[in-house]
């Protein structure tokens, strides 16, 4: 240990930025950017409004790929984040709702988070109880959620869609956290830099972060020395089932309503934006910073192929270009900073 | 493992008994969670509740052919004494409807389909033809004077929305240009209708295809002066309509497309009677700012 820190101390600056995991994203960044300012600027993509839109559109999938990656660093995976944002978006406008639960909007906020901590507590505790993949722990809880979502909300509503919360929101001052704008910019763009920021801070300056890198790493000498694995995973599947919250109570704060479908898909749209952002399938790698990246990635190219002429049939296509061009990009560079450690 | 033989006893003795009532199975290609799939599920249970018949409701989790074709297939197999379907591609769903009018099972296809039912061998189409239904919205569009339009399309692949937008850019006259949303992402929907009206600030009308991307989209024409329709009926969209920052909703009364089935196979297989009609058309009504406080009552009960 103590030799690599020598080591890396007589690296140049520019070689140590090989070392950092978010380069490639970061790379792919400013290609795609500067894509879109080519094919597009001229018909708003540069424009304030065109880039607040895409920034919003990259904030609520950011704000959920940055839990993802530290769980991902971990070498676990939750596909169950996109239906936990249809359960949380339902639960809090049925809970808010007046012909329904009528409860403050903060109570309401409360109760979906304690809900949706309780099922990402389960989703951990399965995962290191029965020792399948999260992988299949997840997929299995994506159905069940999206499934009962589905059942309750016609049980009880006999509808899909709750909405007619506009009024609520409106009056009450707890939705502005959520609303409200600063700078120009939305209260989801914030939230996206607040949680990026805080989960990065744990990720890198923390003992909990080391704890990270060392569970996804190698989990058995990871628990020799000490590091409490279980519970390390366990809270992160709790974060990532906050997150999905969080991005479903801005998604119903804005509209005023809630679907069942919503955030269907997401949960693979939050891995590839931590895979863009140099985190590794298998675990021990990665950055949250990268994954915010990665999700600004993949919205600029979501939001910038409107502004083009490109038809728009194609959209699809682009996308997973992006991401394997990403990808690669990453594995390019990775390699190239192992040689610069050698 | 007594238990087992005396539930499977059971179970004989059930079919049995039920083998005098009329069993319908209803199978449609609606998402469970779409909400104009609720009320179409609503108008279905009602009519059962009246007939008496047991039916079965099944559609796919997503939009899937495939899937869809399975359904039927299990449904053919289940004997019933007849079959609902709703048909949104005809050349995937062939061999399995043709299948099921083979075996003697009474066919009566709702929603989507109009066009291909007969060819089938189904009795009756209930619906609305989609192609016209969205002419008539662009030639409602025309009329207001609307120019240049955008369709918003949140299943495309799916024959009948892909329809729509064709009929409606056919009524307006104009090249089309259509917007594919994904339908759990509504601030996505939203700021693609708001990027594509920034890229092309002549866009004066907007046409959705459903009440889940309606309501991201009328965010984002707040304010600009777009006339905009839609297909389908929500609370949401019907206050939307009756503060006038909607042109129209296209109602195809979907409630009686799950409810008119159930009846015409009831009285078919119990009394050999069917409507000489060979498609009832429930559709295109035009909901407008005038007639709007009405229809909401209806639609939040889950009727309309």
């Amino acid at each position: 240990m103590a030799v690599k820190v020598q080591h890396e101390r007589s690296l140049s600056r520019w070689q140590r930025l090989l070392l950092r995991p978010e380069l490639g994203s970061i790379a792919g960044l400013v290609v795609v950017f500067a894509f879109f300012a080519l094919a597009a600027g001229g018909s708003g993509f540069l424009s304030w409004d065109g880039t607040r839109n895409y920034l919003e559109v990259a904030a609520q999938l950011g704000i959920l790929a940055s839990a993802v990656a530290l769980l991902m660093i971990a070498g676990e995976f939750d596909l169950s984040v996109g239906s936990m944002i249809g359960v949380a978006a339902i639960s809090l406008a049925l809970l808010a709702h007046p012909s329904y639960g009528n409860l403050p909007l903060s109570l309401a906020f409360l109760v979906t988070l304690g809900f949706a901590l309780l099922v990402g507590y389960l989703n951990g505790y399965l995962v290191m109880r029965t020792g399948l993949p999260s992988f299949i722990v997840t997929l299995a809880m994506m159905f069940i959620l999206a499934g009962a979502n589905i059942g309750f909300t016609k049980l009880i509503t006999k509808l899909t869609i709750v909405s007619g919360l506009n009024e609520k929101i409106a009056a009450d001052p707890f939705a502005q956290l959520f609303t409200g704008s600063l700078l120009g910019l939305p209260a989801a763009v914030w939230w996206w830099l607040g949680t990026t920021a805080v989960l990065s801070f744990v990720l890198l300056r923390t003992p909990f972060g080391n704890w990270i890198f060392g569970a996804g790493g190698d989990a058995n000498a990871a628990r020799n020395v000490g590091v409490p694995v279980r519970r390390v995973k366990i809270t992160l599947f709790m974060l990532t089932a906050a997150a999905a919250t969080l991005l479903a109570t801005i998604q119903v704060m804005g509209l005023g309503s809630a679907n069942v479908l919503q955030g269907q898909g997401k949960e693979l749209e939050a891995i590839a934006a931590a895979v863009i952002g140099g985190c590794l399938l298998t675990g021990g790698y990665g950055s949250v910073i990268g994954a915010g990246i990665g999700a600004l990635i993949l919205a600029i190219v979501q939001q910038g192929i409107v502004y083009t002429n490109i038809d728009l049939d194609w959209f699809k296509v682009m996308v997973g270009g992006m991401i394997l061009g990403a990808v690669i990009l990453n594995n390019y560079l990775r390699r190239l900073s192992l040689q610069v450690r050698r | 493992m007594r238990k087992l033989w005396l539930a499977m006893l059971l179970a004989l003795g059930m079919g049995l008994a039920l083998a005098q009532q009329v069993r319908i199975v209803v199978v449609s290609h609606g998402q469970a969670a779409d909400p104009f799939w609720s009320v179409v599920k609503n108008g279905v249970e009602a009519a059962a509740r009246e007939t008496g018949a047991r039916v079965e409701y099944r559609a796919p989790e997503t939009f899937d052919m495939v899937r869809m074709a399975q359904l039927i297939d299990a449904a053919v197999a289940s004997r019933p004494s007849g079959i609902v379907v709703s048909i949104p591609d005809g050349k995937a769903l062939e061999r399995s409807i043709r299948a099921a009018v083979r075996a003697g099972i009474p066919v009566v296809s709702m929603n989507s389909g109009s066009d291909v039912a007969e060819s089938l061998g189904v009795l009756v189409h209930v619906g609305q033809t989609e192609y016209e239904a969205g002419l008539g919205a662009g030639q409602r569009m025309k009329a207001a004077g609307v120019k240049n339009a955008i369709c918003v399309n949140h299943e495309v692949g799916n024959v009948a929305l892909d329809l729509r937008c064709k009929g409606f850019f056919d009524g307006l006259g104009i090249r089309p240009n259509v917007i594919p949303v994904k339908i759990g992402d509504p601030t996505g929907i939203r700021n693609a209708v708001a990027a594509a009206l920034q890229r092309d600030p002549t866009i004066d009308g907007v046409l959705t295809l459903g009440p889940t991307t309606a309501e991201p989209v009328l965010q984002a024409l707040e304010g600009k002066k777009v006339t905009f329709g839609t297909f389908d009926l929500s609370p949401a969209v019907l206050t939307a309509l009756s503060q006038r920052k909607m042109a129209f909703a296209i109602d195809q009364q979907q409630w009686l497309q799950g409810y008119l089935p159930i009846i015409i196979l009831n009285n078919y297989v119990k009394y050999g009677l069917l409507p000489a009609n060979k498609v009832i058309m429930t559709g295109p009504g035009f909901v407008t700012p005038e007639n709007a406080a009405q229809v909401i009552e209806l639609s939040k009960r889950g009727i309309r």
